[in-house]
Order: structure tokens, then C-alpha cells, then sequence
């Protein structure tokens, strides 16, 4: 189907995406507003990038998150990979199913009731509310996704592999570093890429368990919103934005690097076929 | 391989129970107390019993369904003509892209685009409407509920389309089907799956938004979201708040159900 430049269906579609994208761009926009309102553009400056950078709190906050987020996606990647394993290792069906509904709750259930449900379960448990409840939270949030990246990998990958390196006189643990790890790491990578991001726009739990010491730049951002407009959220949206550029483009290096790998293997093992 | 299995699902096992199983059942539970901390039921009694909380929950299915409704409408175009174009796989990509930008910062976008002297009202004055009120308005909720579930509802959508096969739309166009015809028959039909996907993407977190109703519906849409958070951390009634989350909880199964499971006995029946 040929298609003219003019079509009015292309013109729906750069709509579509004029809306999605102008919010982004306004914001940064006027990041660079020399005056203090989203609305009048008075001339251009860095000066609410400097005012940005000089605000120790707002870095601090910014480095919480990180840390939270890196520190999360990782023990969730580990849970979520040795989850992942178990279930494969699962031979009744009944049972794989049920496991694979309990991982999927906390995917789709609301974020307040997650929320909700988790300050119950730590008041319940004496927990003091703070840096450790936020990380808790999100080290269980992020290991279904974990598993679910992570098993379709295990499924696809051949069984008398296994097999072979058993036979081989292979032990359980060279089996599972040699023969199964390097089979399932692109979906970990995966994995853990999505717990990171996951943990990063996460606003509704944290802001339940966060209690009052501790903040992520989520809620942070949500109580600065709640007094009005301040241009230094602005600059901040425009790094944030290129940030996510930078982790999707982590991301797509991630796919093809496991796209060509694949490619290659295919290669190699056509060329044995051949000779 | 029998006792490595043991020893890999032990924390998995143990995330399972804690932050699964426990934070359900300890909701559940919760719901029977009263603010004093007594066990009972006046919590269930007063939600169904008054009509403000009954009023509340219709009206927050309203706006979700409105929310879904709306952008079911934006979406399915988009995913359609999006299937068609070449280099799909990059614009399908440029439509996710914003679902990567935090959440706040985009309805904080729209405070600074819908305040009184913001850029929709320059629009308007414009075209000679004048100045409105636009923020802390339901139009503007859904405005921008629709506009942040938009990528969540084409996703599906867009897997469901590019997964039909195009020969079959090719049969219903040779067999003298037309345009309207070879949608509403063929490929409408064919991506029920997709829709019902992305109408359970966007329904039930539409149901639970909770800093929208703030940030940009001035409280004038309470959400049961909206609901249970003020109840967990403004007027501390914890057990009025757990009783709503488990009405929500109810509403999520039924709604899993009514978009999930008709798949695999619509499939046998066809």
C-alpha cells in the first residue's frame, strides 16, 4: 500500500503524537525561561539550572532514588532469576500455574492498594518507615517483572543442552553458570533494566511507605506540584528526559546486542549444518 | 537437579508469602476494624449502607470508564494506521518513549499548560473563546488520564494488528466486502483481544489515580484511589480505607475476568 506524505491518516498520526510529545517539550521548554513562570517566556538562561544544582536537597533526593532504584532492581533481578529457575523446575502444571497467577498479582494490582497493603504490612511488623520500607517495597514489586523476562528465556532454551553437559559429567553448578546463565542472560539484562525504571517512576507506593524522613524525587516532585509552579522542576524534567533517552538507548544496545548474538549463533550452527 | 530447586526457591518462596499472601490478607483483615481498633463490620455497614460511599465508587467507575472510553477512541486509529506505516517498529518505539518520563512530570506539565494565563487558553483566545477555567476541572482529570494511558492502550492494540494475518483481510476485500465491511467484520473482531488488553490496562489503574485527582481535578473527582489514600494518610481510618481497597480489589478480579477469560472460551467457541 502506497501512501502520499499528505495522507490524512499520516496527519492523524503526527497529531497523535504532536500531543503526546508537547507536554514533554513544553516543560523543558521553558526550563530555560530567564522569568519564573510556565507561562511567559521572558528570555533564555541556565539560571534554574544553577539554581538546580546549587539545591543540595534536591541532589540528595535525586541520589536516594538512584541508589533505591540501582539497589532494588538488583536484589530483585536475583530473587527474580533464582524465582525464575524454580518455577522451570516446576514439573506440575496445577502447581506452575498457580505460582505464575501469585507472581502476577502484585503486576496488576493497583498501585495504592500495593501501596496500601505494604504500610499495613510493615506498621504489622514494627518496621520503621524509611529508606528500608521504600526499598523493600520495591525490590517486591520489581521481582515478577523479573521473572517474567526471565522465564520465557528458560523455555526457549533446549533441554538436552542440559542434558549433554550432565552426560558431559557436568556438576549442577557448572550447569547452571556454564550451560544456563549464559542462555538466559539477555532476559536478566532485560530484567533487571525494567526493576531499575520500574523503581524510578514509581510515585504511588513509595509515597505510602515513605513515611516522613525519607523522599524520592517522585514524591518530591509531587509535593513541589501541590505549591504551584517552580522553573527548577522544569530544568529537572529536562535532565530526566535525557536520562531516559540514555536508558533507552541502553536499552535498544541491550536488544541488539542480544538480536545479533542470536543472529550469530544461528550463523554458526547453519555453517556446522553445512559442512 | 531436585536440591538445587529447594535451594533457588527459597527467597522467591519467601517473597511470595511476605509481600504477596501477607499484605492481602493483612488488608482483608484490616478491613474489619474500626478507627477505635474493635473488630466488626460497621466498615462494610457504613460503605453500603451510606450512599456517599456507594455515590463515590459509581462516580470513579464513570471516570474510568469515560477515560478508558476516550482513549480506546484515540487509540485504535493510531495502532491501525501505525501498523501500516514502514518503519513501524521505530514510531511504535516514539510512542512509548513518553511512558518513560515520570509520571508527576507530565501532570505537572499540564499545570503550567492548563493555568489560567497557560498555553491552552492562549489557543483559546485565539480562536476567540476568551479565557477559561481549565485546571482543577473533571475535563481536564480526563483530559489528562487519557493522555498518559494513550501508549498503554495502543501497545496491545498494535500487537493485536500486527499479529492478524493479511491475507485474511485480503479474502474479505476480494469477496466484495467493503471497506466498513472488512473492519467491523474481519479485523475488529480478530484484535477484541488487544482492546480487551489495553481496556484492562487503562481501566483499573484509571479507578485507583490518586495524584491526578489532586494535581490536576482540584478535588472535584474522587477516585477510589483518591479514597483510599486519604483515608490511609490524611484521616488515618485505616480500616474504612483497607474496606475500599478491597471493594477495588473486588472490582479488579471481576474486571480480569470480564476482559481475560471470555479469551479462551470465545477461542473454543470459534
Amino acid at each position: 500500500m502506497k501512501r502520499k506524505w499528505f495522507d490524512w491518516r499520516n496527519i492523524y498520526l503526527w497529531l497523535v503524537f504532536l500531543v503526546l510529545y508537547a507536554p514533554i517539550f513544553y516543560l523543558i521548554f521553558y526550563s530555560f525561561n530567564a522569568g519564573t513562570t510556565m507561562t511567559r517566556f521572558s528570555g533564555f538562561s541556565w539560571q534554574h539550572y544553577a539554581e538546580l544544582f546549587a539545591d543540595t536537597r534536591m541532589i540528595e533526593i535525586v541520589l536516594d532514588t538512584l541508589l533505591i532504584a540501582l539497589l532494588s532492581s538488583l536484589i530483585a533481578t536475583i530473587i527474580g532469576m533464582l524465582g525464575a529457575l524454580a518455577i522451570y523446575g516446576i514439573k506440575k502444571v496445577w502447581l506452575k500455574n498457580s505460582i505464575l497467577s501469585l507472581n502476577n498479582i502484585l503486576m496488576v494490582s493497583p498501585d495504592v492498594i500495593i501501596g496500601a497493603s505494604f504500610l499495613i504490612f510493615f506498621t504489622f511488623l514494627g518496621l520503621r518507615l524509611g529508606f528500608s520500607s521504600v526499598l523493600l517495597s520495591h525490590i517486591a514489586f520489581s521481582i515478577p517483572i523479573v521473572v517474567l523476562m526471565v522465564l520465557p528465556r528458560l523455555n526457549e532454551m533446549n533441554h538436552s543442552l542440559i542434558d549433554a553437559a550432565t552426560d558431559l559429567g557436568a556438576t549442577n553448578v557448572q550447569v547452571l553458570t556454564r550451560v544456563i546463565f549464559p542462555f538466559i542472560t539477555p532476559g536478566i539484562l532485560t530484567g533487571f533494566f525494567m526493576a531499575f525504571t520500574y523503581s524510578l517512576d514509581d510515585f504511588a507506593v513509595t509515597f505510602f511507605v515513605t513515611g516522613n524522613g525519607f523522599e524520592t524525587l517522585s514524591v518530591e516532585i509531587y509535593a513541589r506540584a501541590r505549591q504551584g509552579i517552580s522553573l527548577e522542576v522544569n530544568a529537572l524534567s529536562a535532565l530526566m528526559f535525557l536520562f531516559s533517552l540514555l536508558l533507552i538507548g541502553g536499552y535498544y544496545f541491550i536488544e541488539q546486542y542480544n538480536n545479533s548474538k542470536k543472529a550469530r549463533r544461528r550463523n554458526r550452527m547453519g555453517a556446522k549444518l553445512i559442512k | 537437579m531436585k536440591k538445587y530447586n529447594t535451594f533457588y526457591s527459597v527467597p522467591y518462596v519467601l517473597w511470595l508469602l511476605l509481600f504477596v499472601i501477607a499484605p492481602l490478607v493483612l488488608i482483608v483483615y484490616q478491613s474489619f476494624f474500626n478507627i477505635n481498633g474493635q473488630l466488626t463490620l460497621s466498615n462494610y455497614r457504613e460503605y453500603f449502607g451510606s450512599g456517599t460511599y456507594l455515590r463515590m465508587t459509581f462516580n470513579s467507575i464513570w471516570y474510568a470508564f469515560i477515560i478508558t472510553a476516550v482513549t480506546l477512541l484515540i487509540s485504535y486509529p493510531t495502532a491501525y494506521w501505525l501498523s501500516q506505516t514502514r518503519h513501524k517498529q521505530l514510531w511504535l518505539l516514539l510512542i512509548i518513549l513518553p511512558t518513560w518520563i515520570n509520571l508527576l512530570l507530565k501532570a505537572y506539565a499540564f499545570i503550567g499548560i492548563f493555568s489560567q494565563a497557560g498555553a491552552a487558553n492562549h489557543f483559546f483566545e485565539f480562536i476567540g473563546i476568551g479565557p477559561q477555567q481549565i485546571l482543577f476541572t473533571k475535563g481536564s482529570f480526563i483530559l489528562v488520564a487519557a493522555y498518559i494511558e494513550i501508549p498503554f492502550m495502543i501497545l496491545p492494540i498494535f500487537n493485536a494488528i500486527d499479529e492478524l494475518n493479511p491475507s485474511l483481510v485480503n479474502a474479505s476485500r476480494d469477496l466484495g466486502a467493503t471497506n466498513w465491511q472488512t473492519f467491523s467484520k474481519v479485523i475488529f473482531p480478530l484484535t477484541l483481544d488487544g482492546v480487551k488488553a489495553g481496556v484492562q490496562a487503562v481501566f483499573i489503574p484509571s479507578l485507583s489515580l490518586f495524584m491526578l485527582t489532586r494535581l490536576i481535578g482540584g478535588n472535584k473527582v474522587i477516585t477510589l484511589g483518591t479514597a483510599i489514600e486519604e483515608h490511609f494518610l490524611v484521616t488515618q481510618n485505616w480500616g474504612m480505607g483497607s474496606t475500599i481497597g478491597v471493594v477495588l480489589i473486588v472490582a479488579m478480579v471481576v474486571i480480569m475476568f470480564a476482559t481475560g477469560e471470555r479469551k479462551k472460551k470465545g477461542g473454543q467457541r470459534r
